[in-house]
């Protein structure tokens, strides 16, 4: 087993028991929360079993980025500027922002986050 | 009306640990109404009596100002069936805590024997939801001096917990205005 498929097996089971979904359910491509359902509360649950998983810490910020989608500078018209793109590119180097780049209104942002983008932020804190 | 589902504070350890104790008695209301003929305490009481020993850890770090709720219930596997004359002790464990949210795991024991594991998560509260506090806080110290919080609250060094000065104000307070 490859180390991305090592840390993919351990994603799914922390998704598998944090959101009571089904282990094929739990693809690369799913969407947090479109695909799979994940409410805001979830993500505390989500973020404490990936730390006890894979022993390390998670910062808020590191995957949920609210200062920057709530702050004037970088949100213009609901939607974030090419100044604000820079900024989470920056602070989410895991994260494909392409097809958010293309309409980036904030209120989508949550929808944002796949399996493979935590998969890939958690290999990058390994 | 009465929303207690623990009796008492066995142990209490700030930011760490909780103990409480639930004797079961035919006296209660849901007793005899959830199964007429078989008289026994629902597993919901149960993890709501979780959610008070574990929502109290949690509200006590911050002096019993934040507003706190159960918001998921990750797990619950429950044995056999608490009935009138049994004892419950329900123990909390912090696991997590973070600006938004805490989650918390709790063990069962009944009658002395292993019955059941949980594990619940909470939602700490911003001014989103209102200024006002979900307890007036005279009410609220009483009903932990009558849960005996303060009794066996301590530190995790030993040293005993105090009654938080905001309580004591509301209290004094309570006992010295004329209600109008």
């Amino acid at each position: 087993m490859t180390a991305s498929e090592e840390v993919f097996g351990k994603v799914q089971e922390a998704l598998v028991e944090a959101l009571g979904v089904e282990n094929d359910e739990v693809t690369r491509e799913a969407t947090m929360v479109g695909d799979l359902g994940a409410e805001s509360i979830d993500f505390l649950d989500i973020v404490f079993k990936l730390e006890k998983a894979f022993g390390i810490s998670i910062p808020r910020e590191e995957l949920f980025p609210d200062d920057i989608l709530t702050n004037a500078e970088y949100v213009q018209d609901g939607k974030v500027t090419e100044g604000g793109i820079k900024v989470l590119k920056e602070r989410l180097p895991w994260a494909n922002l392409e097809k958010f780049e293309q309409n980036p209104r904030v209120q989508d942002f949550g929808n944002l986050l796949t399996v493979n983008d935590l998969c890939s932020y958690v290999q990058s804190k390994l | 009306m009465r929303w207690f589902w623990i009796d008492r504070f066995e142990k209490f350890v700030v930011g760490t640990e909780a103990v409480t104790i639930k004797n079961v008695t035919l006296a209660e209301e849901p007793l005899d109404d959830y199964l007429p003929g078989y008289p026994h305490y629902p597993h919901a009481l149960i993890i709501e009596g979780m959610a008070q020993t574990g929502g109290l850890l949690l509200s006590q770090m911050e002096d019993f100002q934040q507003k706190i709720v159960l918001a998921k219930i990750s797990k619950a596997h429950f044995g056999a069936i608490a009935q009138p004359g049994d004892q419950l002790r329900l123990k909390v464990k912090l696991l997590s805590r973070q600006l938004d949210g805490a989650i918390v795991s709790g063990e069962v024991e009944l009658n002395g024997v292993p019955n059941a594991e949980l594990e619940l998560t909470f939602a700490i509260l911003d001014d989103k939801f209102g200024q006002e506090p979900f307890f007036i806080p005279s009410d609220l110290c009483r009903i932990l001096r009558s849960l005996k919080l303060f009794d066996v609250g301590v530190t995790p060094d030993g040293q005993p917990i105090q009654v938080p000065q905001h309580m004591l104000d509301a209290e004094v307070e309570a006992l010295t205005t004329t209600p109008t």
